[in-house]
């Protein structure tokens, strides 16, 4: 019989377990950080950043007690700056660049800077930016995650209407649906939706889905352009036997129901589960399972570390939180016993000498009450193939430099797009220079 | 191991760290507490005639800080001791008595009349203190009342008082310097010819630390107003060194004791006074700052560098910079150094380059080759030192010079051997011919 059930907390532990994995900086704290930036020339931080934020500039405003003018540098780049400061890999973007790190090793701690400067905006203001006078044009955004929700607040911004189509009946995207629990406490994702909406111009139709209630062909009629932002709707299917086993889940829709139910408690977790993948949502899922109160948690990866999609940090996240991360395996076989997952059978892998990855012939099993699916999401390309249709490269939209898909008047970004980094700030990103370039596009 | 033991003026010490005349020294408590720690001597705060001076009942202190609210300069506008002449002289006479082997000099400042000075000074002459110190140099309030730098800033005042005072003591008298006034040697030599034994300086320099921008008030603030206070720490002291400096080379005051103040706060600066020709040094900022156990770092400090150079006294190295102290216009114009940028310290952030291309002679790359790099252009380097001091790893640029003989890529001309001066320079409309 497998072990799976809520509750497994006292009910105290629950919030204890998700509050803030990071706790933001006191004053205090944020002077004396700031202190350590050199304001570097062109400089490497800001270069790293995908949204190009001048970050020794916020950071000095920081050090001189401006923090409402270092908000202000921050959201004039990246609107959703907030949500970036709690979820960038910054060990792989702007802290990997910092100078700092070849002076001693201890990147300048930009990200926290970063949620410090944009806390302490959005206590005190409901909005940025002031809209240019009315354009008349009207652009349709299709998806609010953050590439549609960034894209539309740049369009705002130079007075365009815009109106966002989110096929879920709330905005935010994955910051409202997959972003860790720990990462995102207060329900800071539905702040900051208000928040970029706050500068007003911007429709959200909620539960209007491409594909389903218009075409494509509709918007293109009614808008005088379109923005596609519909982010990554399906899971990779473990094509093994036994993957439709009871206790067999999709870790993307597990997270999702953890982050949308208020009482923590109210999720099932098994005693020992086993994740298998080795990105972000598998660290995620994992570290998740172990604060609901799991005793074992087990990341199977099929490469090694290196490889890992999951950074350096967030995989010692995980070895801190007491998640065992398990390499060169991967996964032949979901055994159950009765109707339900009793263990995982992997074969041991390693690289041939070709660097190819290869199975060795040789198995563990690893017991398991619940199995999370996590090896990566794809496009459904379903909403934007009927009628008149935009080209795919490798399953994703096509874009060129400016964002624009093969259909004129109809640009897309996030991580929809082919070539993405699938990362928060990479949506944004896309969101915004897709605004700027329809802005172009509807000025000439 | 070095010896740090000082004899200034006869006047012994174990160690020449001092601490000037000021709170740290306000009364028995403290200089007690100051002596176990381990300093070498005192100068009492400044004693006034009775009925005592009164302070200010609000803020006194105003700061400058550096990063990391490091305190770089420090404002006051407290005035001499407030407590009763009687008191402090029965607490100078039991210190004395409990730590013989301590140096204990008794600051004074009473109106500038002979019978002023004389009486006070017999009455410290009783207390078995070992020098007197005159306080010329207090620029905020004593100086309104025609005391403190009103009287350090007239040199004849100087030497009357200096010369009332030794006649009327067997101890030996220093005569504390405000650096409030154009020309450091002339109340140096006023004090010389008054019969001086030394000098001691810098006192506080006139200023005021800042302005608070909603109450629209100098800082500190009194009930809505502010005045000038007196400007004390480590940001003064190059100014105090430089006056050091100036009395050090003077040959009206050349070989005249001095005690070295200003922003000394580690074994470093100390070393740096004693250098220029200081015989003791004073502190007083630095331990408002940190508290008296600093001083363990400076006789620690101290003693290393010492045994490291072969300096089996302070007399070993007291003064050894002042025969390097030049006018500008004796600088070998010959000499010609390069920046040069040490690749595996740089860390890259550039800063050399935005220096050296914003404001001065474009001489820094940033980019080689497509790539982040920071390389000197020795054919535009005119070696001005910019780049060293605002590069944030020590020693990662240095200053190289060039080898006589050697092309220098920035004028295409042969770097000279013999050293040459602006005074024979083409250029000098008033050039003299070589010799
Ligand atoms: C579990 C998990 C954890 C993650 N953690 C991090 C992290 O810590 N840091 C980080 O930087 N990134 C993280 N990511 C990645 C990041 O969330 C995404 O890169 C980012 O959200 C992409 O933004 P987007 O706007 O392109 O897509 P999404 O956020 O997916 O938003 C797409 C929106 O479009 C809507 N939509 C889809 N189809 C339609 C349709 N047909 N009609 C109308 N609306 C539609 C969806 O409902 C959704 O609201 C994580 C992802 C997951 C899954
Ligand atoms: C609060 C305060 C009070 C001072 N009072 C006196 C004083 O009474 N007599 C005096 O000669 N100097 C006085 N000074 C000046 C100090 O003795 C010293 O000359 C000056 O602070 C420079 O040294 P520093 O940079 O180490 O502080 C005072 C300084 C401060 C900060
Ligand atoms: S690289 Fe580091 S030190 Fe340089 S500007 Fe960026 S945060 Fe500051
Ligand atoms: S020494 Fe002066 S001129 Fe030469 S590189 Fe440095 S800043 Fe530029
Ligand atoms: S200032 Fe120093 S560390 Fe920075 S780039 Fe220049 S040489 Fe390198």
């Amino acid at each position: 019989m497998p072990d799976i059930s809520a509750g497994r907390l006292a009910a105290a532990d629950y919030g204890k377990n998700f509050s803030d994995v990071h706790p933001p900086l006191t004053a205090h704290e944020a002077v004396v950080e700031s202190d350590r930036c050199y304001f570097c020339f062109d400089a490497p931080c800001t270069i790293a950043c995908p949204t190009s934020i001048d970050i020794p500039l916020f950071i000095r405003k920081i050090g001189t007690g401006n923090v409402e003018g270092a908000a202000e540098t921050i959201f004039s780049a990246n609107i959703l700056g907030g949500m970036c400061a709690r979820v960038c890999p910054t060990e792989t973007l702007c802290e990997e660049a910092c100078v700092r790190n070849a002076a001693e090793e201890k990147p300048v701690r930009i990200g926290l800077l970063q949620r410090h400067a944009t806390d302490h905006y959005l206590e005190r203001h409901s909005a940025f930016g002031l809209r240019a006078p009315a354009t008349g044009r009207k652009v349709a955004v299709v998806g609010a995650g953050p590439a549609g929700l960034a894209c539309a607040h740049e369009l705002a911004l130079k007075g365009h209407d815009v109106t966002i189509f989110e096929a879920r009946g709330k905005a935010g995207g994955l910051n409202e649906f997959g972003i860790a629990a720990y990462k995102a406490t207060d329900d800071f994702a539905q702040r900051e939706v208000d928040f970029v909406l706050g500068i007003g111009g911007i429709t959200v139709e909620a539960g209007k889905a491409l594909g389903r209630d218009f075409t494509l062909a509709d918007l293109k009629a009614s808008h005088d352009a379109v923005f596609l932002g519909l982010g990554l709707q399906a899971v990779n299917a473990l094509g093994v036997e036994g993957e439709e086993t009871a206790g067999v889940v999709d870790a993307v829709r597990w997270i999702e129901d953890l982050r949308q139910s208020p009482d923590k408690s109210g999720i099932e977790v098994g005693a020992r589960i086993v994740v298998i993948g080795g990105g972000m949502t598998a660290v995620d899922a994992a570290i998740q399972a172990k604060k609901l109160g799991a005793d074992e948690v087990t990341i199977a990866y099929r490469r090694g570390p290196a490889e890992m999609g999951a950074s350096r940090y967030e995989q010692e996240l995980a070895q801190v939180n007491g998640v065992r991360i398990l390499h060169w395996v991967a996964p032949k076989r979901i055994v159950s016993e009765g109707n339900a997952v009793a263990a995982v059978d992997f074969e041991r892998t390693a690289l041939d000498v070709s660097g190819r990855l290869t199975g060795t012939g040789r198995s563990v099993r690893l017991p398991a009450d619940q199995v999370m699916k996590a090896i990566g999401q794809t496009f459904v390309s379903g909403p934007v193939e009927s009628g008149e249709t935009v080209a795919l490269d490798g399953g994703r939209i096509a874009v060129d430099a400016e964002l624009r898909t093969s259909l004129a008047g109809v640009w897309a970004g996030g991580d929809c797009i082919r070539g993405g980094e699938d990362l928060t700030v990479q949506a944004v990103d896309h969101g915004k220079r897709a605004a700027l370039s329809i802005h172009a596009a509807l000025s000439a | 191991m070095a010896d740090l033991r000082t004899n200034f003026l006869g006047i012994k010490s174990p160690n020449p760290f001092w601490l000037a005349s000021a709170p740290p020294t306000d009364k028995k408590y403290n200089v007690e507490r100051a002596y176990r720690a381990g300093w070498g001597g005192v100068v009492w705060k400044t004693l006034g005639e009775d009925p005592a001076v009164v302070n200010v009942n609000g803020p006194r202190y105003g700061a400058i800080h550096a990063g990391d609210r490091r305190l770089a300069g420090l404002n006051n506008i407290e005035l001499i001791t407030d407590r009763p002449l009687e008191l402090n002289l029965r607490e100078i006479a039991e210190v004395k008595k409990a730590w013989p082997d301590r140096a204990l000099v008794v600051s004074l400042m009473v109106p500038c009349e002979e019978l002023n000075w004389k009486s006070i000074i017999a009455r410290v002459e009783e207390t078995g203190a070992d020098g007197l110190e005159l306080n010329f140099g207090c620029p905020h309030g004593m100086s309104e009342r025609g005391m403190g730098s009103a009287v350090g800033q007239v040199p004849e005042y100087i030497e009357m008082v200096a010369r009332w005072c030794k006649q009327a003591t067997r101890m030996p008298v220093i005569v504390k310097l405000t650096p409030n006034i154009t020309d450091i040697r002339y109340p140096a030599r006023a004090a010389r010819k008054g019969g001086a034994d030394a000098v001691s300086l810098i006192n506080t320099i006139n200023s005021i630390v800042a302005v608070d921008l909603d109450s629209f008030a100098p800082v500190p603030t009194i009930d809505g107003k502010g005045s000038h206070g007196g400007y004390c720490g480590p940001a003064v002291k190059p100014i105090a060194l430089n006056m050091v400096a100036e009395i050090a080379r003077d040959p009206e005051t050349m070989g005249m004791p001095i005690s070295g103040i200003g922003g000394i706060e580690t074994w470093r600066d100390a070393a740096e006074y004693i250098a220029l020709g200081c015989g003791t040094v004073q502190v007083c900022t630095a331990v408002m700052t940190y508290g008296f156990k600093i001083v363990e770092e400076m006789i620690d400090g101290m003693k290393k560098y010492m045994d490291g150079h072969g300096f089996a006294t302070i007399e070993d190295f007291r003064g050894l910079a002042v025969k390097n102290l030049s006018d500008w216009k004796y600088l070998n114009l010959n000499y010609i150094a390069k920046a040069k940028i040490n690749q595996d310290l740089c860390i890259k952030c550039g800063r050399c380059h935005i220096a050296c291309e914003d404001t001065s002679h474009q001489a820094i790359t940033h980019m080689v080759d497509g790539i982040r790099h920071f390389e000197v252009k020795d054919e535009e380097c005119v070696g001005c030192n910019l780049c060293v001091n605002v590069c944030p790893v020590e020693d990662c640029i240095t200053m190289e010079a060039m080898a006589p003989g050697s092309v220098d890529p920035r004028t295409g001309k042969v770097v000279p051997a013999q050293y040459a001066n602006w005074t024979t320079h083409p250029n000098n409309p008033s050039a003299v011919a070589a010799e």
